[in-house]
């Protein structure tokens, strides 16, 4: 019992400490200053202070200062687990559309394990054109030339479903402090949900809907504070009512038979 | 031909010589855009939307850097005559001056083989378009989440009945003797841009140029309130309100 309430005190701190943090963020715009440290993501140094070169919100982490944007295309970078469309096939690989600017590639020995004699096998065989795939980044050279790889955990196609699209600097709150935004819509509305780092969310389920619309009101007011529990409450209130919207049809349905089943009598008695 | 400036320094419509038509500047007005930005000098309203870092065919792309693409464009409703639509040589030369300003605060260098589109629309035209044209822009290119180096403002001076005025309007533009769009760079305290039609004298000038950085700074205000005002104004109190309405 004791260790249950010291970790739940542990997780209260966590939960106050997020929030005080999430409170001293700050909104800046290009060219705003941010004082002298180091310049990490989206922002320059001029001068030797930092400058902001984005819009979005400042924050600081062991010296170094950086903004968490708010808007913006996906820049990719290594190590990212996105989800792609492929859009073309070429000679040994495949091109995939990841929602940046740039084509990503897939090339066969990324891809597969086994040999491949691509003088007789057809490679649509394994990833067709608009087959949706949950993938990572291997590299992105300095130009921008981005690969890819499915060699690695979670890698693997996706068969149904639906895409939707967030802003990707959103993609972190979507998912929540370790993984309990994304949890909590699985969990209450049972769909099965696959986070891309692009700003691609993947959605399978009797409930999508649902659970769509949670996703796009936390990228709407994703930059405040107490979000998680304001959705939670969402999703109960929402299933709360078509749960009873359910009730009230079966009782529909139910009425409706006894009144067919009563005239069926009449008809009979007729005869 | 009428006084621009009366004896006691006020002009036709009313205002001083230092004094700035009523500034009104937003962010995010348009939905389809990934940026957008609207800004006003009294009769002259521009709009502005960005698209982009996005593909470029590949005979246009540049391995190193993105590729700026402005279009201004002036709507055939916006003159006191109907102008016909479609570009007209204005136009492009404006458009590539509107580039050239913009290019400089840019990283163009962090979307290497890509464009960025700007679009602007001037929806009513009552001198210094350009001007807003360009302050549109900039809201509309941090809007994005472009990353710049800093926002640009801008503002026109010019010389009308002999006495250096600030943002010049309707007919002080056809019957002044000078005007002068300015494009400041509030950070580094640079100009990206300076035209000048007419005649002014040397002192003349630094006298102008000295108002317009005056000017640009009250416009760089206006542009800042509307960005931060379109990211403050979502609290979490009206999340709250929406889903109380879907619920009931």
């Amino acid at each position: 019992m004791e260790k249950n309430e010291n970790s739940k005190k542990e997780v209260e701190n966590d939960y106050e400490k997020a929030l005080e943090r999430a409170k001293a963020r700050r909104l800046v715009l290009p060219g705003e200053e941010l004082g002298y440290g180091i310049a990490g993501s989206g922002t320059y140094i001029e001068k030797g202070i930092v400058v902001s070169k984005i819009l979005g919100l400042a924050d600081e982490r062991n010296g170094t200062k950086f903004v968490i944007p708010l808007s913006g295309v996906y820049n990719p970078k290594r190590g990212d687990g996105v989800i792609g469309i492929i859009k073309d096939i070429v000679s040994s690989k495949w091109l995939v559309d990841i929602n940046s600017p740039y084509l990503a590639t897939l090339s066969l020995s990324d891809a597969l394990n086994e040999f491949i004699d691509l003088t007789k096998e057809d490679l649509t065989k394994y990833y067709d054109i608009n087959d949706v795939i949950f993938t990572k980044v291997l590299n992105v050279s300095r130009n921008k030339l981005v690969t890819l790889t499915m060699k690695e955990k979670r890698c693997r196609k996706l068969y149904g479903g639906t895409i939707i699209k967030v802003t990707p600097s959103k993609v972190p709150r979507i998912i929540g402090r370790k993984g309990s935004m994304v949890e909590l819509i699985k969990e209450k509305t049972g769909c099965q949900i696959v986070v891309g780092q692009n700003g691609l969310i993947w959605i399978k389920g009797e409930n999508k809907r649902l659970a769509t619309e949670a996703i796009l009101k936390i990228e709407n007011y994703a930059h405040k504070v107490g979000l998680t529990d304001k959705i939670k409450e969402f999703l109960d209130a929402m299933l709360a009512k078509a749960e009873k919207r359910k009730e009230e049809r079966l009782k529909e349905e139910e009425q409706g038979l006894d009144i067919d089943i009563t005239i069926e009598m009449e008809e009979e008695k007729q005869i | 031909m009428t006084n621009l400036v009366n004896e006691k320094g006020i002009r036709l419509d009313g205002r001083r010589l230092d004094e700035m038509r009523k500034i009104v500047a937003r962010a995010g007005v348009l939905k389809r855009a990934d940026g957008s930005g609207y800004f006003e000098f009294g009769n002259t309203k521009a709009i502005a939307g960005v698209y982009g870092p996005r593909p470029i065919p590949k005979f246009l792309e540049e391995e190193e850097r993105s590729v700026l693409n402005v279009i201004y464009y002036m709507a055939p409703f916006s003159t006191k005559e109907r102008a016909p639509p479609g570009p007209t040589r204005r136009s492009r030369e404006i458009s590539l001056v509107i580039k050239r300003a913009l290019e400089s605060i840019i990283f163009l260098e962090e979307f290497p083989r890509t464009t960025i589109d700007v679009y602007i629309e001037i929806i009513q035209a009552d001198a210094s378009t350009r001007c807003a044209a360009i302050n549109a822009a900039a809201i509309a290119l941090a809007d994005a989440g472009i990353p710049m180096r800093d926002l640009v403002s801008s503002v026109s001076v010019g010389k009308i009945d002999g006495k250096i005025a600030l943002d010049i309007a309707g007919k002080e533009d056809e019957e002044g003797e000078a005007d002068m769009p300015v494009v400041y760079f509030p950070r580094r305290k640079e100009i990206t841009l300076l035209q000048m039609d007419g005649i002014m004298t040397k002192e003349e000038f630094q006298q102008a140029l000295k108002l317009a950085l005056k000017g640009c700074e009250i416009v760089y205000k206006a542009q800042t309130e509307a960005l931060r005002k379109k990211y403050e104004e979502i609290e979490l109190d009206s999340l709250v309100q929406e889903i109380d309405n879907q619920i009931n």
